[in-house]
């Protein structure tokens, strides 16, 4: 299956907020004045200096909240979605932690609380539907479809207007690559989006470490068991000479015998 | 009644009571109204007191266990011996209440068993999840003698010996790899990190302090335990035992002085904000000042020394988890935490209730070696138990 994403171009975005209108019906969310990720808002809208700015899950290529979760409550679907499995999720928040991109939210006032995240309505995109946030946007700032398509039409548009973008995508190669993708009309770091994250995916920072565990167990116990194999050796041999020089004291034929020997 | 509960009420002994009260306040807040309600934690700041001091500082204190268990077993250290039961209790109480804490922390803490059976290989939490189990199991076998003696059961104490030496290697290879995985929690979030706590090395790091505070541990509970139950201290093992520290921290500091040479930390390290302050308390309160203590014999050799220059270490550890998991990260996430009354109040209990459950264990079960008065055990005393007091003596009965 062909991994899909979304292509955000902030040029076009006029701040009219029917895509944080269409998160909050999608999930059942009172809609809200407050444009900020939370808990009741996957999907936010934030004006900064002019530009607005959409914030929501970025569904990496190799999601980090999908690496670091203890319990493998997230996934990352062929189809392109990360989604949260809530029934295995323990609640340590090391999603949050981690996320690159601070997504996640948490109901922190909920007594059984869910980790929260857009998930790019990934059973509406599975009957071959369109995300909510795509369908409903006036301005079509949103374009949905396989990733390299959006790729391919990003650098279609930079390409035919230069003056209107900056030259870069951004989603492409930040943190390994995201299937949500932006195109911006001035620097990415101005407008709050992180800039300064690896090209690589961050999960290669602990595999790294994670992988040479069978090999440590292994060795190391080879290890252990030789140095106390030696030492025990040593203990024994030393109180079996122990044991000899309490017999002949206590024998002196015997270590006349002994000498004999030599 | 009160006339007759009043001798009782020591300054400890009322400390204790209000600690606990208070703790058991902030749990029904904590299981009755959330995580929201009980702490400072945001979705901007999701770690806070309960990881970094109830599991970060709580694993890394109770590392004496492996330390001692496998000086004393796989490098046939026989002096550390009259040290080991108290290190394994300390060890096994530590984690049990490191489980206890993040019952508190987890929000969904009945799902704590997930981990057993919804496999994630690539998560450093799911390997650590993994190493506590498996080794707060290790630690009670490795326990049960102390309680199998109590009780006089002869079987289950040779069941135990005969799987000793296989329990304590698991012990020391499971130890050394959540000890360290501890800090490769942290490798993940490179720009989230003040750079002055990032490292490539993390693990590394965390597994050295980890080896440098367990002794230092065990010689603060000596010291405590003898004032305590007024017996004497077994201060020539211990100054010895200080020497792993010394080389641990040492290994420690040159570790970090690379750090700040290969990653260009000399401005970060020269810059006197709250970071950088408490960068420099933690390397020399916690390392370099340790290290000289410890390197004196006229200083090491005597209880005060010895004992300051463990404290020094204990509280260094201390600072250098909390400054990571909390003043690293503060600055990204741009909160100020400081936790709440009622984290504060959690965490204070589970201190208490860790020495408390010692003291208890202390005194009832045979922790510490009997002080010998010229006079034999009575035969048959000890005859199956997994930690004779010391072969020689062992031999000579």
């Amino acid at each position: 299956m062909m991994k899909h994403g979304i292509l955000i171009d902030l040029t076009l975005c006029v701040g009219c907020y029917a895509c944080e209108e269409a998160d909050a019906e999608r999930w059942g969310h009172p809609s809200s004045d407050i444009h900020e990720l939370s808990s009741t808002q996957n999907t936010a809208v934030v004006d900064v200096d002019g530009v607005y700015v959409s914030k929501q899950c970025m569904h990496c290529n190799e999601p980090t909240c999908e690496s670091v979760c203890p319990v493998g409550a997230f996934e990352k679907t062929a189809l392109g979605p990360v989604i949260y499995h809530e029934q295995r999720c323990m609640g340590c928040r090391y999603c949050m932690q981690a996320c690159p991109f601070d997504v996640p939210r948490y109901q922190w006032d909920s007594l059984n609380p869910e980790v929260t995240k857009c998930d790019l309505c990934y059973d509406r995109i599975r009957e071959g539907g369109q995300p909510a946030c795509v369908e409903v946007c006036p301005a079509e700032a949103r374009v949905f479809g396989p990733l390299d398509d959006l790729i391919a039409e990003a650098k279609r548009r930079i390409s035919e207007t230069p003056d209107q973008y900056i030259s870069h995508i951004y989603g492409v190669k930040e943190a390994g690559g995201t299937s949500v993708l932006f195109l911006a009309p001035k620097d990415f770091a101005e407008l709050g989006l992180r800039t300064q994250l690896p090209d690589h995916p961050l999960p290669t920072l602990t595999w790294a470490i994670l992988s040479k565990i069978p090999n440590y167990v292994f060795w190391g116990t080879t290890m252990l068991a030789g140095v106390w194999w030696i030492t025990n050796r040593r203990k024994e041999v030393m109180e079996y000479e122990q044991a000899l020089e309490r017999m002949e004291q206590g024998n002196p034929s015997r270590r006349v015998n002994n000498n004999d020997h030599e | 009644m009160i006339q007759l509960r009043a001798p009782k009420l020591t300054f400890w002994g009322i400390a204790f009571w209000a600690v606990m009260a208070l703790g058991i306040v902030a749990t029904v807040v904590r299981f009755t109204q959330g995580l929201g309600a009980s702490t400072n934690l945001s979705d901007k700041f999701p770690w806070g007191l309960w990881i970094g001091f109830d599991i970060l500082c709580g694993v890394a204190l109770a590392a004496g266990g492996f330390v001692v268990a496998g000086s004393v077993y796989i490098f046939n250290l026989e002096r550390y011996r009259p040290i080991l039961r108290p290190a394994i209790l300390t060890a096994f109480l530590g984690y049990l209440l490191v489980a206890f804490a993040l019952m508190y922390d987890l929000g969904r803490p009945w799902n704590i068993w997930h981990p057993v059976i919804m496999w994630n290989p690539r998560s450093v939490m799911f390997e650590v999840g993994w190493c506590v189990i498996l080794y707060t199991t290790v630690l009670a076998l490795e326990f049960s003698p102390m309680v199998f003696e109590k009780l006089n059961l002869k079987r289950p104490q040779t069941i135990i010996k005969s799987i000793t030496i296989p329990l304590v290697i698991a012990g020391v290879i499971l130890s050394s790899l959540h000890q360290s995985s501890l800090g490769s929690l942290f490798l993940i979030v490179p720009e989230k990190v003040y750079p002055l706590w990032y490292s490539a090395n993390l693990p590394y790091l965390f597994f050295l302090t980890a080896v440098a505070v367990g002794p230092a541990m065990v010689t603060i509970e000596s010291f405590l335990s003898s004032r305590a139950f007024h017996r004497e201290i077994e201060l020539p093992i211990l100054v010895r035992l200080g020497r792993v520290t010394v080389a641990a921290l040492g290994i420690y500091f040159v570790l970090k002085i690379q750090d700040v040479l290969s990653y260009g930390l000399l401005s970060y390290v020269f810059t006197m904000n709250i970071e950088g302050i408490l960068y420099w308390a933690e390397m020399l309160l916690g390392v370099v000042l340790p290290i000289i203590l410890l390197l004196i014999p006229s200083i090491r050799t005597t209880k005060r020394g010895l004992f300051l220059a463990s404290l020094f270490v204990v509280l260094g550890v201390i600072l250098n988890r909390m400054n990571l998991s909390i003043t690293a990260v503060d600055r990204y996430s741009g909160v100020g935490y400081f936790p709440s009354l009622m984290e504060i109040a959690v965490t204070m209990m589970i201190v208490a209730i860790g020495f408390a459950a010692f003291r208890l264990a202390a005194k009832h079960l045979p922790v510490f070696p009997e002080e010998t008065h010229g006079e034999a055990h009575p035969p048959g005393r000890h005859p199956y138990e997994m930690i004779p007091l010391s072969s020689k003596e062992v031999t000579s009965n």
